[in-house]
């Protein structure tokens, strides 16, 4: 167990390497000069193009760039961004801020999703279960952009039971209604999950014979069914945190969250190439934790799982 | 319990007024329209992308920030007329070279007098190819611009400014322009103190001005979260601030600002988002305004693209813009936020006229457009593999709406193919035209930098000009322009700008569509909102309820 | 696979051995008369009959199930309007989009009212139907295939294997979908004719790590199984195995995230749409109408139920389809 948790983690190294690799190129590869980003809608000199590209080594070719970049992590210094502002000091502003709010879309969506798929597995085809997918239905075919925005105005203008933007402080109250919002696609996902896993497991071997030993309801579903029954949820949330951190650009746009996502878009639109690397970077760092975290996780749900 | 934030704001800065006066600080006595001036007011703002020196900041965001912090040789009204501010006068007689004398005892906010050198030195350095300052070109007109900016140069010092003494310096331009000193209340002209120049970073998270406003504290600016300001007691103008501070509250998108907006958590929004356009009146009532500023919206169509050259291409532009029902588009997808364009400039400027001879190609007339096209098609027949696009951005602003209603006009009318075109960056659809690779049109957007009509002429359709994105070329054109710039009175200039703009109206290398009309709200907290010529609130002027 | 169908047949009572506790209440053993409880009809086998396979086990519990009858009729409904569009619509597709109507509410000839922009909703609605499937349906197909097939390998070999492909599935889940899209629409195939494939390719492009750590964990839960064990130990090769017992039992998480990714991927079109990197806004699908109709959502929202609903109806339809399909492949849970 050990050794292999060893190897997790160097495997992070070509990880590293091949990501930043990958990323780097595809933002080299992004239509459009990057000064021209820089420059706006009025344009700029052709000495000031030249002296902007100069400033961020847009004048090499790509591996020297690449090469550049890495030099500077390996000596923990991630430069500036086209702003002219250390992007490990960027970092460290939005992480936080996203790593509650993302945390707190998991939690809130692993509890509902859960919960209510058990209860819709056990009684399927029951109106419960019935009632449960329509409300599913309704967060899938909804897109995030009018959910959010329904719920903000609804919640946070109308009844004004929170604001409806976050400030800077980003206080839990604030992060409740935007979490609430992030969850909401991946509960669907959930809720389907558990729902689907409780209805194979319930009529399993195992489970006859635990009630047949005489176990309460409550713990055969606890104990047997909803245990073995969460390794695929469980494989969800692991892959929804990283997705979660990187991709609620809709959400932070929609409630002024100053987090990675939209940090992140604006880099990608920008073509800020050491920015976008250094928060993908990041961001695949995060996921492999997680799902080395996961994998971990079957071995404890299912003792058949084992690793060498 | 929902009125936390702003009414502890409110409080604080009550707070924050009594211990200004206290110290001695008198400028926030007088009260203007009823008004209380001990409030602090959150406006929206957007995160400037640069650090906060003048010649490096070419967008809105770091450009409201600048106007209140600094302030220049002249500023300009609500309606865009210059008012002597840091200059006692600016005198010329040939409308080449000036002489700029500056008032005595004005200082930056610590403690440095305002000279003749904090504007000689800084306009120095936005100059000079070795600090790559993004609005350099704003000095192209000053003599001797052209070996400070050419690339590589090691020049720091442009030959046509000249430090007389500590009040006084003179300029003298590569040729005349009679509207020059028009320019100098924009952005890039402000001065610097001598600390600026020893490290402009620093100086940019921090920056020093002498404007009615200074930065509250070191780090006021809470990049991507707010920026706080408080008013300079120093600062003796007209600009005067009649409110205990500004804090610009930084918002990705104007959507959800408007939503902070009326639930009173914001002050002010200088932008209604296309999306609520159709119901801020509502929301709002009497807390609205529409207010025309110097902004247009055009779609550019390039001369290189083969329809669109030529006897052909010409009688083609003048029947897209005759097919576009400017007045139904205004006022449907708008809501009347807009102004149907009846020239290449916005009424707002001195010497705007709305009947120009030719005026008459922007006016719908389906059937005339219908003829146009026939005719065009005599000349040369449309090549229709390569049907007219219209590109836009997708990442900032909101045009896909009007975009899709002029596409659907031009279709509608003139029964061709025409299609809107994505970009999903700005900096895509700017490197195309940039280099000359568009394959449709282009939608441009135009915002003065300084209240002229050359300021929406000269820069976008001059032979050679750095936005000239459709490569119009017109040497009668171009002739016209520099004899506007050469005219000795600001009304002789205008007089031959019009002239000039005649050709415009004639060849269409863009198609104006319709003048900016900014369109804004504030909250039951704040009183005396006024709007700009530029579409920015007069902030120093709102007040408390 | 049909359960053993030995009876218990006690003939005696159990001699108790010798360290078994004895009740102090003696327990009177009931046997019932195999007359009076006779061997039901499907606890019989027919050993001589040739042995089904598990799709044609599954196949023959489907086609019994309403759940999969109401909602193949639907899917058949829906592609129908695919194809057939004009039987639906008198407007062509595209045109007649008139400003004096925008916004309009239901008229003669157009019963669900009218866009923004003054286009029949039901024409958009209607024309929209072939896009948005084929960009859901295929996107779906292809990361089924993509990920079924690398989580497939990755969870049942493990080791290096595993270590190789799992951790690229981490890259490409990290990458962020809109720097991906951006690249691949400039690709020289795609810059030409930007189409619905386009965005199917960069949605299978960034869509397949999920699938593949899904079926990994699913293939990694069954590969131990009993069942699994037994068949290698008989002599089916490692990849008969894969194919044969492990896939056919990890297929139902599977399902469930194919069956609303379909949704996903038909809302993501118009979120990618709203990046400008989606479908050309002449090309007519439900993701483009529901983002052009967001702004006016408060004056106008009956301009985003329709192509919502569209939408919901689709989703609706495949879940369905994927819980019979899941009900039938599972042997414990079909009904007798």
């Amino acid at each position: 167990m050990v050794w292999y948790i060893v190897r997790r983690f160097l495997q992070l190294i070509p990880v590293f390497l091949g990501a930043t690799l990958l990323v780097y190129f595809l933002v080299f590869s992004l239509p459009g000069d990057a000064t021209a980003a820089i420059c706006g809608e009025r344009g700029c000199t052709p000495a000031v193009v030249a002296g902007l590209r100069e400033q961020y080594n847009l004048d090499q070719p790509f591996w020297i760039q690449y090469l550049l970049y890495l030099k500077g992590v390996l000596t923990f210094d991630l430069g500036v961004n086209f702003s002219g502002r250390p992007i490990a000091t960027i970092i460290a502003e939005v992480f936080p801020t996203t790593a509650k709010l993302a945390v707190m879309a998991l939690v809130i969506e692993a509890f509902f999703g859960i919960v209510f798929g058990l209860i819709a597995g056990l009684r399927k085809g029951k109106i419960f279960d019935s009632s449960v997918l329509v409300l599913s239905l309704v967060v899938i075919a909804v897109p995030i952009f009018v959910l959010g925005f329904l719920m903000q105005f609804l919640i946070g203008v109308k009844l004004q039971w929170t604001n409806p933007t976050v400030s800077g402080n980003a206080t839990f109250s604030e992060l409740l209604l935007p979490a609430v919002v992030l969850g909401l696609v991946s509960f669907a996902y959930v809720l389907r999950l558990t729902r689907t896993s409780i209805i194979e497991n319930v009529n399993a071997d195992y489970v006859r014979t635990a009630t047949a030993k005489g176990l309460s309801r409550r713990r055969v579903v606890v104990v047997h069914v909803l245990r073995n029954s969460l390794i695929p949820v469980v494989t969800f949330l692991g892959a929804d945190l990283g997705a979660l951190m990187g991709g609620a650009i809709v959400t932070e746009g929609i409630f002024n969250v100053n987090g990675v996502g939209n940090t992140l878009y604006r880099a990608v639109l920008n073509g800020d190439g050491p920015m976008v690397v250094s928060i993908v970077t990041f961001l695949i760092l995060i996921f492999c934790l997680a799902n080395l975290l996961v994998d971990l996780l079957y071995a404890w749900l299912d003792p058949r799982i084992r690793y060498a | 319990m929902r009125f936390t934030r702003n009414s502890k704001m409110l409080s604080v800065a009550a707070i924050a007024v009594l211990s200004l006066s206290a110290c001695g600080g008198g400028s926030t006595e007088s009260s203007t329209g009823g008004g209380t001036t001990d409030a602090v007011i959150v406006v929206d703002g957007s995160e400037p992308q640069n650090p906060l020196i003048p010649t490096s900041t070419n967008e809105v965001g770091g450009g409201a920030i600048l106007d209140l912090i600094f302030a220049g040789l002249v500023s300009y009204d609500a309606d865009g007329k210059p008012e002597n501010e840091m200059a006692e006068s600016i005198e010329t007689e040939d409308a080449q070279n000036y002489t700029i004398t500056l008032k005595e005892g004005k200082t930056f906010t610590n403690g440095d007098p305002v000279t003749a050198s904090s504007f000689v030195d800084a306009w120095n350095y936005g100059a000079a190819a070795k600090n790559a300052q993004l609005s350099s070109y704003f000095f192209e007109s000053i003599e001797g611009y052209d070996e400070a900016s050419a690339e590589g140069s090691t020049v720091e010092t442009m030959s046509g400014l000249t430090v007389v003494d500590d009040r006084t310096f003179t300029v003298k331009l590569a040729q005349p322009e009679s509207d020059w000193p028009l320019r100098l209340g924009y952005s890039a002209f402000f001065p610097l103190p001598a600390a600026a120049l020893q490290d402009p970073a620093a100086f940019g998270e921090n920056p020093i001005g002498n404007g009615p406003y200074k930065f509250a504290s070191e780090g006021a600016w809470q990049h991507n979260q707010q920026i706080e300001l408080v008013p300079n007691d120093e600062y003796e103008g007209t600009q005067a601030a009649q409110n205990a501070g500004v804090t610009f509250k930084i918002y990705q998108n104007d959507t959800t600002a408007y939503q902070d907006l009326i639930s009173d958590n914001l002050d002010v929004l200088k932008t209604i988002p296309t999306s609520d356009i159709k119901n801020f009146k509502n929301d709002l009532g009497e807390r609205s305004i529409e207010s025309p500023y110097a902004g247009n919206q055009t779609i550019a169509i390039p001369y290189y693209l083969p329809n669109w050259d030529g006897e052909a291409g010409k009688l083609r532009r003048q029947a897209i813009s005759m097919a576009i029902n400017r007045e139904e588009i205004t006022s449907v997808i708008f809501n009347n936020g807009r102004t149907p364009a009846k020239d290449f400039t916005a009424p707002v400027l001195d010497g705007y006229s709305e009947d120009l001879p030719g005026s008459e190609n922007l006016e719908y007339n389906p059937e005339k457009a219908k003829q146009l096209w026939e005719d065009a098609e005599e000349i040369s027949p449309y090549d229709e593999s390569q049907p007219l696009t219209i590109g836009y951005n997708a990442d900032k602003g909101d045009h896909k709406t009007w975009v899709e209603a002029v596409v659907n006009n031009i279709k509608n009318d003139l029964g061709i193919e025409v299609a809107g075109k994505p970009y999903a960056t700005f900096k895509e659809a700017r490197t195309e035209a940039t280099e000359e690779t568009l394959t449709g049109s282009l939608r441009a957007g135009w915002q003065a930098d300084y209240p002229s009509l050359y300021n929406f002429l000269g820069p976008i359709y001059a032979t050679g000009a750095g936005s000239n994105d459709a490569r119009y070329s017109n040497a009668e054109f171009d002739q016209e322009l520099t004899d506007g710039l050469a005219a000795s009175t600001v009304e002789e200039g205008n007089e031959a700008m019009n002239k000039a703009q005649e050709q415009l109206l004639e060849d269409l290398p863009a198609i104006p569509l319709w003048y900016q009309v900014a369109q804004g709200g504030w909250s039951n907290n704040v009183d005396n909102v006024e709007f700009g010529w530029n579409g920015v609130p007069l902030y120093y002027a709102i007040t408390g309820k | 696979m049909p359960e053993p169908t030995s009876l218990p047949a006690p003939t005696e009572a159990p001699t108790p051995m010798a360290r078994t506790k004895t009740s102090a209440y003696p327990i009177e053993h009931f046997v019932a008369d195999p007359d009076e409880t006779p061997v039901r009809a499907t606890d019989s086998t027919v050993s001589d009959a040739a042995p089904r396979s598990l799709w044609s086990e599954a196949w023959r519990s489907l086609r019994r199930q309403p759940l999969f009858i109401i909602s193949a009729v639907l899917i058949l409904a829906v592609i129908f309007v695919a194809l057939f569009p004009g039987l639906f619509t008198n407007e062509p597709p595209n045109e007649n989009c008139l400003l004096a109507n925008s916004d309009g509410g239901p008229a003669p000839g157009h019963p669900l009212g009218f866009t923004v922009q003054g286009c029949d909703i039901l024409s958009r609605v209607v024309h929209g139907t072939q896009s948005s499937l084929t960009v859901g349906l295929f996107a779906t197909i292809g990361v089924v295939l993509i990920g079924g097939l690398i989580g497939a390998l990755a969870g049942f070999f493990g080791g290096w294997v595993d270590a190789i492909l799992a951790r690229v599935g981490d890259i490409f889940f990290a990458l962020p979908l809109i720097l991906g899209a951006i690249v691949v629409v400039q690709l020289p195939v795609f810059q030409q004719n930007r189409n619905v494939w386009t965005l199917v390719v960069i949605l299978v492009t960034f869509g397949w790590p999920q699938i593949a750590r899904i079926t990994r964990a699913a293939v990694m839960e069954v590969r131990n199984a009993d069942f699994v064990t037994a068949a290698r130990s008989l002599g089916v090769s490692p990849l008969g195995a894969l194919v044969k017992h492990v896939i056919p039992n990890a297929l139902a998480p599977v399902i469930v995230i194919a069956t609303i990714s379909l949704g996903t991927f038909i809302v993501a079109e118009s979120t990618l749409s709203f990046l400008g990197i989606g479908l050309p806004p002449d090309v007519m699908s439900w993701g483009n109408d529901i983002f052009s109709a967001k702004p006016s959502l408060r004056s106008n929202p009956m301009a985003i139920f329709w192509p919502g609903l569209a939408l919901s109806i689709t989703v609706l339809s495949f879940i369905m389809l994927g819980d019979a399909l899941r009900d039938a492949l599972d042997p414990k849970a079909r009904k007798r």
